[in-house]
């Protein structure tokens, strides 16, 4: 497959398809992954080119699902997993928490856990109950688990091939509001940021704008509309999110002076606390304003029609950019 | 000769189906569950004419209601539904086979279930439509609230029950106070570990819980014989807990055994667990295409067996129902049917401020810091739309 434009779901789709022709240790497991292609169609066409021993429909159980996957990675191979629903992943919290966190440690290193664990993430579709999660900070509190979070098609592609390709285990959070939006893929060049770098995705000078997966876009609209104020944001895509990538943000922040961290998840206890109290730490002589953060409430996830208000939106990151730069 | 004996496949190919009503309508007797559904002990005849035409017009009903739901989401004034088509019988059933004190656990499809509980459509259309989470007492309707979160609501229901036996409210003989639990999942949630730890749980107590799955032979695309290679009815029998195969599109079949199952519950007999062969007759949800994985002419095959039809085709045999009522059921259905259409169109979006009010029972300071966060925030555009009003920005 040469370079081409792709929904991020497709860019997914091409990686998994790719990944599981160069290496036929890779296997699929989920609810409906099967013949019907994944509710978000992302595995879709992958089970008619590999067969039922490849592309597996599961019985419904989620503990089920990345237990057994422990068990096959123990064998030699490398299961890429979907949880259908970020909501659907704690039935399998357990799993992932106490033993494939754990499983390399355990053995002293004999074992390795190249399990990838693929969340659709993050709300704004207008879903149920527990279809518009955020979970990622419980994640990236347990050692032992590594977390990356796309925000676009070619990123979506990469990280798909190198998640699979990492002897740990790798959380893939996709961002589900945003499968359909397009970009180019290039499947032939391996990037030179590795995947668990951040990357800068916009220059400024007066404040940094740390984002990831889903808030992306928001970030980047964010700093459109600053500019248009004669503030010049620089937006950091973190991308991974364990390890989280300090000494690109630590740098930007040096150079900026201020730091605002936006994210769906709820501040309180939010991977963005973290980010802020290591930054603090590293950049203290730095820093013009305290670190800000800007994310969902200490809530549930609302009702669909409650979410606009529960979401970070543009007029409430610059706000907070506002309350940065007060300082 | 090896030491296993297996249950598969001889067992399993002789599960019965208990059916008694058969697709045409014609009635076949069953010495036990006659004598149920005919009151034994001292309970209501629960086949009078006047009763089968009432689970008539109930099917009816929530039949309409389902209809119009998919017809609102395709209007877009609900985010999602997920019809309960073809599965009336089972749920009509089931719901009027539990007592007024009993306590209901159902899913996300069991329309029927909260229709014969007395809970208004529109209430359940609140979470489909995305003004709330559910938002009923379930200690006034003795409904728990719908579940998402596949298998997660049986050991819900395995825990009520063991207060009732805290209460003293099981197998004291008093047919007005004796309590059960009815626990409802799908063929799909079956397979979830916490209907296994369910099963444990409730065999380990003999908590008076019936566990009721409506197998509707899929779930989302996923046959039902990828959960499980025996008839689901036989799971429960590892777990020492009796169970029953019976005919989901059978009303008096799935009345009669859960009425039996919940009989036995209430006597202090322990669990029960029943397995009712239905169909999902719609898409999983308005968001699924079933197309994708299910052949149309299985469709068919089960449009025959409709459970509404049927239980007709037996009223009319017993020459129990005429065109008027028959009309008459339509006519309501489709009163039920406008008034959900307008009590929907005319429902406005909650304000978001009362997402803040829920969270905790008692006085959070954080929760309490972004409502004031969040109010002040809000306050911030309406002074500038009254700025702007005024001409101009401050
Ligand atoms: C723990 C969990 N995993 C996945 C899902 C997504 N999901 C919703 S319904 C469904 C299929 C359920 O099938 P079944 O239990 O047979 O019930 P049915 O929908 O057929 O009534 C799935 C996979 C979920 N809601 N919860």
């Amino acid at each position: 497959m040469s370079s081409s434009t792709l929904p991020i779901a497709k860019a997914i789709t091409a990686g998994l398809r790719d990944a599981m022709r160069v290496d036929d240790k890779v296997l699929l497991m989920g609810e409906d992954i099967g013949v019907l292609g994944g509710v978000f169609r992302v595995t879709d066409g992958l089970h008619a080119e590999f067969g039922s021993q490849r592309v597996v429909d599961t019985p419904l159980a989620e503990a089920g699902i990345v237990g057994t996957s422990v068990g096959l990675a123990v064998r030699g191979y490398r299961p890429v997993v979907e949880i259908q629903f970020d909501g659907f992943v704690f039935p399998a919290f357990n799993q992932i928490t106490t033993q494939v966190a754990k499983m390399h440690n355990r053995t002293h290193g004999a074992v390795h856990m190249p399990i990838v664990i693929r969340i659709p993430h993050g709300g704004g579709i207008g879903a149920i109950e527990h279809h518009s999660e955020s979970p990622e900070a419980l994640f990236a509190h347990t050692a032992g688990l590594r977390i990356l979070a796309p925000s676009n098609a070619q990123d979506a592609y990469w990280m798909t091939r190198q998640a699979i390709e990492c002897e740990d285990p790798v959380i893939m959070f996709e961002p589900k509001k945003r499968y359909w939006v397009k970009g180019d893929v290039d499947p032939d060049h391996r990037p030179e940021l590795s995947p668990w770098e951040a990357a800068v995705v916009r220059p400024g000078t007066d404040a940094t704008l740390l984002a990831w997966g889903p808030s992306m876009p928001l970030a980047l609209e964010s700093a459109e509309a600053a500019a248009a104020d004669g503030i010049e944001l620089e937006v950091i895509d973190a991308r991974s999110l364990s390890p989280v990538d300090l000494p690109t943000i630590a740098a930007s922040v040096k150079r900026t002076g201020r730091l605002l961290i936006v994210h769906e998840a709820p501040v309180v206890g939010g991977l963005g606390g973290e980010i802020a109290a290591r930054i603090s730490e590293e950049c203290f002589y730095h820093l013009e304003a305290p670190v800000l953060r800007v994310g969902g409430y200490h809530l549930p996830y609302p009702p669909a029609r409650m979410e606009h208000a529960y979401l970070p939106d543009l007029d409430r990151v610059l706000d907070g950019v506002d309350r940065l730069l007060e300082h | 000769m090896s030491v296993f004996r297996s249950t598969i496949p001889d067992v399993a190919a002789q599960e019965p189906l208990i059916q008694l009503l058969a697709t045409d309508g014609t009635r076949s007797p069953h010495e036990e569950l006659d004598a149920v559904l005919a009151g034994s002990g001292g309970d209501d005849d629960l086949q009078t004419p006047e009763r089968l035409r009432g689970y008539y017009r109930d099917m009816v009903m929530i039949r309409a209601a389902d209809l119009e739901a998919t017809s609102l989401q395709r209007q877009g004034q609900l985010g999602l539904w997920a019809s309960a088509l073809g599965q009336e019988a089972a749920q009509i059933g089931a719901g009027h086979a539990s007592r007024e004190q009993d306590y209901l656990v159902p899913t996300y499809r069991e329309h029927g279930i909260a229709w014969a509980r007395g809970i208004e459509p529109w209430r359940l259309l609140e979470s489909y439509r995305g003004v709330s989470h559910g938002g009923w007492d379930p200690n006034e309707l003795r409904t728990h609230p719908y579940m998402i979160v596949l298998g997660s609501q049986a050991p819900h229901a395995v825990g009520y029950a063991m207060g009732l036996q805290r209460d003293g409210v099981v197998g004291t003989g008093d047919r007005e106070t004796d309590t059960a639990v009815l626990a409802l999942f799908g063929d799909g949630a079956s397979s979830e570990g916490e209907v296994s730890e369910s099963f444990t749980f409730s065999a380990s107590f003999e908590a008076p819980v019936v566990f009721f799955t409506q197998n509707n032979q899929w779930a989302i695309s996923v046959p039902t014989s990828v959960q499980s290679r025996v008839p689901l009815a036989q799971r429960s029998r590892g777990w020492g807990i009796p169970s029953v195969r019976v005919d989901g599109n059978d009303v008096l079949a799935v009345l009669a055994a859960v009425r039996d199952a919940l009989d036995a519950a209430r006597a202090g007999e322990g669990p029960r667990f029943i397995e009712a062969v239905t169909y999902r007759m719609a898409a999983h949800t308005t968001s699924d295409d079933a197309s994708r994985y299910r052949p149309a002419v299985e469709e068919q095959e089960w449009a025959e067996k409709d459970p509404i039809l049927r239980l007709r085709r037996h009223l009319e045999q017993l020459g129990e129902i005429d065109e008027a009522f028959v009309a008459r059921c339509d006519e309501e259905a489709q009163d039920l049917a406008m008034q959900l259409h307008h009590h929907i169109h005319g429902m406005e979006d909650p304000d978001p401020v009362g997402m803040f009010t829920h969270a905790y029972a008692e006085p959070h300071p954080i929760v309490e810091a972004e409502r004031a966060q969040y109010l002040e925030y809000i306050a911030q555009f309406e002074d500038d739309e009254s700025t702007e009003q005024k001409g101009g920005r401050a």
